[in-house]
């Protein structure tokens, strides 16, 4: 009898330390997940633009999530330069081909992959952007060539959804 | 606390100290023994604390009249500049205080790097005084943003793209942060929020700062243990409230000078535009304050070691108390630490000077042989100082080196009996 008796406490102690966990993690869980992205944001995720205007080696940008999303027809010179990159010279190897399915059309977020700054247009060592923040180039693919960014600038999802109107998200 | 008995005089004095023992604890604070020979350099304590109250006093008035939203927050604070009462004077105390404040407390950290008050039995101190540097430059980002400038925006973006960096949760931590794809409404409510709270969780440091310090004493200029209460103190008040006084006084005219000649001087011009999330400014430049840090992150070319290395930076002050093995304290009679002290003034200022500039060419260079040299400091040259550095002789107590004229005079205690 006297060795069983601790035994229940333990048990009922180890219970109840349990029980209490779960019961503190249940009230903590609302307040982290209230700071997530709530349904409004997540309820803008797509967005269409008209590209009608845009001419071969001219860049336009447009807002989505907040973020903005470069979408530059391409000259042939610069579809080109993407195309001849060795894969073994880029950091994050991507083809041009898998990035721009139609090869005028580059349509990617105008986010430097290192901590977010806005890329400019036509600079940098690689004739694409070039970011003003710590100096990463990208090329004419958003391929990262040089500095510190760890990735290619992304390709979202979109489509055409007729030949002028592009639907990012 | 000090062991000293307190009995009020009046009868009520005494029944309420009897109830609750803040008599006890004002008499413990005015007569609190001193090191008679502090100098200028240990007033920053008192003079921290006054720009703590001046945040906080100028917040206050300042929340009354801003607006945590996107779309308002600019305009709010040019309507404070423009339209309420005395609002630009209250703006720029609160803003420039931000500079003042740390302005101070970095005068008050290299303090105690120099008379080694981070050491036994000092640690606890030095670990709050960490954490309370750590939340200050928390609370300075994020008070940074709430004006909703371009620098605001984008030094809000960058400082959170920090944690993507973090392997696999990275961009969940972001936009958890962000409370959506990008630094937007949502973030900026949970920074003024943030903003609000930050600086009532370092006054509870502070007072456990206080407290802690209290336990041992001050350390002081020669870095000798002292007898409490003796000939080596004074009592803090009037001596110390005195000399703090002073202090405050011209550290004020300073602050004043900031506030009333150059309001901006510190501050970006490009934080008088609208926040803009398809423009990014030229330079992206943190405030000075950050500057030596920024130049550490910008010197690695790895995102994620970058990253690592700017918090690593920091939270190796953390571990100064065991990394430095010297017993002596204070650096007066370490003649080899003291170059080796003024050279890290240097590379700190360094640091700060190229993280102002572009990270390019010769500043990118010098960037890196700053930054390994910072950690060098700290990984190498202070373990190995402390077994191979031949320090001075020590005086046995404060008042002899003064009566007798010289510390060398009176060098009881040697090297070789502290050592053993």
């Amino acid at each position: 009898m006297t060795d069983k008796k601790p035994k229940r406490r333990e048990f009922l102690f180890t219970a109840t330390y349990a029980i209490g966990a779960v019961g503190a993690g249940a009230v903590v869980w609302p307040l982290i997940d209230q700071m997530n992205p709530d349904a409004s944001v997540k309820a803008l995720a797509s967005t269409e633009v008209d590209v009608s205007s845009v001419t071969p080696g001219k860049t336009i940008t447009v807002l989505w999530r907040g973020k903005p999303v470069f979408i530059r027809r391409r000259t042939q010179d610069e579809i080109a330069e993407a195309r001849s990159v060795k894969m073994e010279d880029l950091k994050h190897p991507e083809k041009d081909e898998d990035r721009a399915r139609d090869p005028e059309w580059l349509v990617m977020l105008g986010v430097c992959t290192h901590l977010g700054c806005v890329p400019l247009n036509d600079k940098g060592d690689y004739d694409g952007w070039f970011c003003p923040c710590h100096g990463s180039h990208y090329d004419t693919s958003g391929r990262i060539r040089k500095g510190p960014a760890p990735l290619n600038m992304e390709v979202p999802k979109y489509e055409f959804v007729n030949a002028n109107i592009i639907k990012i998200g | 606390m000090s062991d000293h008995n307190y009995t009020p005089k009046s009868k009520f004095g005494k029944w309420f100290n009897d109830r609750l023992p803040l008599l006890s604890l004002a008499s413990h604070l005015t007569d609190y023994p001193t090191p008679k020979n502090l100098n200028y350099w240990w007033t920053f304590g008192g003079i921290l604390t006054f720009c703590l109250i001046t945040q906080i006093v100028t917040g206050l008035t300042l929340a009354m009249h801003y607006i945590a939203h996107a779309d308002m927050a600019f305009e709010s604070v040019e309507h404070i500049m423009r339209d309420v009462n005395y609002g630009w004077l209250i703006r720029y105390i609160h803003a420039n205080g931000a500079s003042m404040f740390f302005l101070a407390v970095y005068i008050h950290i290299f303090r105690s790097l120099f008379y080694g008050s981070y050491k036994s039995p000092r640690e606890i101190i030095w670990i709050i005084g960490i954490i309370i540097y750590l939340l200050m430059m928390a609370a300075a980002f994020m008070g940074y943003v709430l004006p909703w400038g371009q620098m605001s925006f984008w030094g809000a973006t960058v400082i959170t793209n920090l944690f993507s960096a973090i392997p696999l949760v990275g961009e969940g931590i972001v936009n958890w942060l962000w409370g959506g794809y990008s630094v937007d409404n949502p973030t900026l409510t949970r920074f003024f929020t943030l903003h609000y709270l930050i600086p009532f969780l370092i006054l509870g440091l502070v007072v456990l700062h206080i407290w802690a310090l209290h336990v041992p004493g001050n350390n002081n200029p020669v870095g000798i243990d002292i007898k409490k209460p003796s000939k080596d103190t004074v009592p803090f008040h009037p001596y110390i409230v005195i000399k703090d006084g002073f202090a405050l006084l011209m550290f004020m005219i300073v602050f004043a000078f900031f506030v009333f000649y150059s309001p901006n001087i510190l501050g970006h011009a490009d934080n008088y535009i609208e926040a803009n999330p398809m423009v990014t400014p030229a330079h992206i430049v943190p405030e000075w304050y950050l500057l030596p840090f920024y130049a550490i992150l910008r010197s690695v070319p790895d995102k994620l070691l970058g990253v690592v290395a700017m918090l690593s930076a920091i939270l190796i002050l953390a571990a100064l108390p065991w990394l430095d093995t010297s017993k002596i304290r204070s650096a007066v009679f370490r003649p080899l630490y003291k170059q080796f002290y003024w050279i890290l003034v240097a590379d700190v200022l360094i640091l700060g000077y190229v993280g102002a500039m572009p990270a390019e060419g010769l500043y990118l260079l010098i960037a890196r042989v700053a930054t390994a040299y910072y950690f060098l400091h700290f990984l190498v040259v202070l373990p190995v100082l402390g077994f191979k550095e031949k320090t001075l002789p020590v005086p046995l107590s404060i008042t002899e080196p003064i009566l007798g004229g010289s510390a060398n005079m009176v060098s009881a205690k040697s090297k070789e009996s502290l050592k053993k």
